[in-house]
């Protein structure tokens, strides 16, 4: 089959693995196509796409932004702050606005987990969640997989750490769907306070000790503390965590073996990563971005091959 | 309409030696010129191709490559299932080359279409060429024409052109089936 089973894509836990694997392999088509000279097929050349976003980012939206362009799509963008939502328009209300523009797709960043969710049931154009609040982060889930099955093959049985702010982390939720789906085992780690209760129930462990996780694992994707997020302290301080669970080069030289580390940016160096660590042969951090325009693109690319 | 054999075994491997020597007296020792094979199934007569004119002419080896042209149709959204990509490998640039351009059948004209689009985005090639195995006349929809043509056929549109090869582990075999119920005997 060479057809996605959903229209949209609002989060990992709503594909399959097939979903999965199918994207993998188109998205390596486009890795090839980024690297020629010329870096743009016509494939969406009668499509045009509107990226929505309510809370802020860089990389996200610029890697979308230049996934839709090598698709030769037609880009339209919008943030949140010099629009009329700062004048009590509903979510529904501006998409409808825009839509009525003859718009096809919608890319959209929402602080509201859910917010994607509500929107497929209002409105007809096709919906990819690049991120909302706490919930899900697919395209993300998807780059991180997809550089790590590239540096280690076939992930069933690979073992992989999540470490830092679980809590507050789409990026966790939708690592942690994808991953499953794809058969490796995945381990939490952090803070008591920053990892949520019952996330056993996931199906994964958890731990909190930081060494034994990474003599454990075979990769380790490394998150920032969101603090924008956290409304109460939910660690004394950030010099506090960096001594406690930030990666530095003694941690992983003092391992028995060498392992993959990533990190879903931005980061906070001399917090949850040290520079020595980030800038090292074994941090993959630089080819995840460059996989996240590939991904994008094949998401893209095959949503829109759903199409009426 | 029962299924019948376009091209058996035997005269399959005439006719692509007759290609390959049809190439060799139009392009001599074949300076500056590429062979580039349309995914999915024009890359196994690029291969063969190169291969028996490296035996005919003694180990002279012509450059290739495979093209995949997925990303260029124009129809990927109103066929029913469309079609998963394929690797592109052309490690070399199309620059002022003579390019030919290679795919099993020629039918509506409309991969050929997509090809040329697509070989423009590795540079402006001299000059492109096309051969085909089976070259279904009476289908065209736009003004595509091959160079070389290992056989030509009158077919109907309910019909369909089956090629078989011992690379996808069966014999070399050229069908027309009907398009409903492919079946051979």
């Amino acid at each position: 089959m060479s057809l996605l089973s959903q229209k949209h894509l609002l989060g990992i836990q709503d594909i399959t693995t097939q979903d999965i694997q199918l994207i993998f392999e188109t998205a390596k088509q486009f890795k090839e196509v980024i690297n020629r000279p010329i870096k743009k097929v016509p494939s969406l050349r009668d499509i045009t796409i509107a990226n929505l976003f309510f809370e802020n980012s860089t990389r996200t939206r610029i890697s979308f932004e230049l996934a839709e362009k090598r698709l030769s799509a037609d880009v339209i963008n919008f943030s949140a702050a010099s629009s009329s939502t700062k004048k009590g328009e509903t979510l529904i209300d501006t998409v409808n606005n825009i839509l009525a523009m003859k718009v096809d797709m919608i890319v959209m960043r929402h602080p509201n987990p859910g917010a994607h969710q509500l929107l497929a049931k209002h409105i007809d154009a096709q919906i990819v969640n690049a991120g909302d609040g706490t919930h899900e982060h697919p395209t993300q889930a998807l780059l991180d997989a997809f550089s790590m099955q590239e540096k280690l093959g076939d992930l069933r049985g690979k073992k992989v750490l999540i470490c830092g702010d679980i809590k507050h982390s789409r990026v966790a939720l939708s690592n942690i769907f994808c991953l499953q789906k794809l058969g490796a085992k995945v381990r939490v780690c952090g803070p008591p306070t920053l990892i949520p209760k019952f996330i056993e129930n996931l199906g994964v462990e958890v731990s909190y000790d930081i060494k034994e996780s990474l003599q454990w694992c075979d990769v380790a994707n490394v998150l920032r503390i969101q603090l924008e997020r956290q409304d109460i302290k939910y660690i004394p301080s950030l010099r506090e965590y960096s001594m406690a669970f930030g990666l530095n080069k003694q941690l992983l030289d003092s391992l028995k073996k060498e392992i993959v580390i990533m990190h879903p940016g931005p980061m906070n160096r001399g917090v949850e990563i040290d520079s020595d660590v980030a800038d090292s042969k074994h941090a993959i951090i630089l080819q995840q971005v460059e996989n996240g325009v590939a991904i994008r693109m094949a998401v893209l690319y095959l949503l829109a091959g759903k199409k009426e | 309409m029962s299924p019948r054999i376009i091209l058996d075994t035997a005269r399959f491997h005439i006719v692509i030696d007759r290609l390959c020597h049809q190439l060799i007296e139009n392009h001599k020792d074949f300076t500056d010129t590429v062979i580039i094979g349309v995914q999915p199934r024009g890359i196994y007569l690029a291969e063969r191709i190169v291969r028996r004119i490296a035996a005919i002419k003694k180990g002279l080896n012509i450059p290739s490559g495979k093209l995949d042209i997925t990303f260029y149709r124009d129809d990927f959204r109103t066929t029913k299932s469309p079609l998963k990509a394929n690797q592109t490998v052309i490690n070399f640039s199309l620059e002022g080359k003579n390019i030919i351009l290679v795919d099993d059948v020629l039918y509506t004209g409309r991969t050929i279409r997509s090809a040329l689009d697509a070989l423009l985005d590795f540079g402006r090639p001299a000059d492109v060429e096309l051969l085909v195995l089976i070259d279904r006349r009476l289908h065209r929809h736009l003004p595509i024409q091959a160079k070389y043509i290992g056989k030509t056929i009158d077919s109907i549109n309910d019909e369909k052109v089956l090629v078989e090869w011992q690379e996808q582990g069966e014999e070399d075999k050229v069908w027309l089936v009907h398009k409903i119920n492919p079946e051979r005997s």
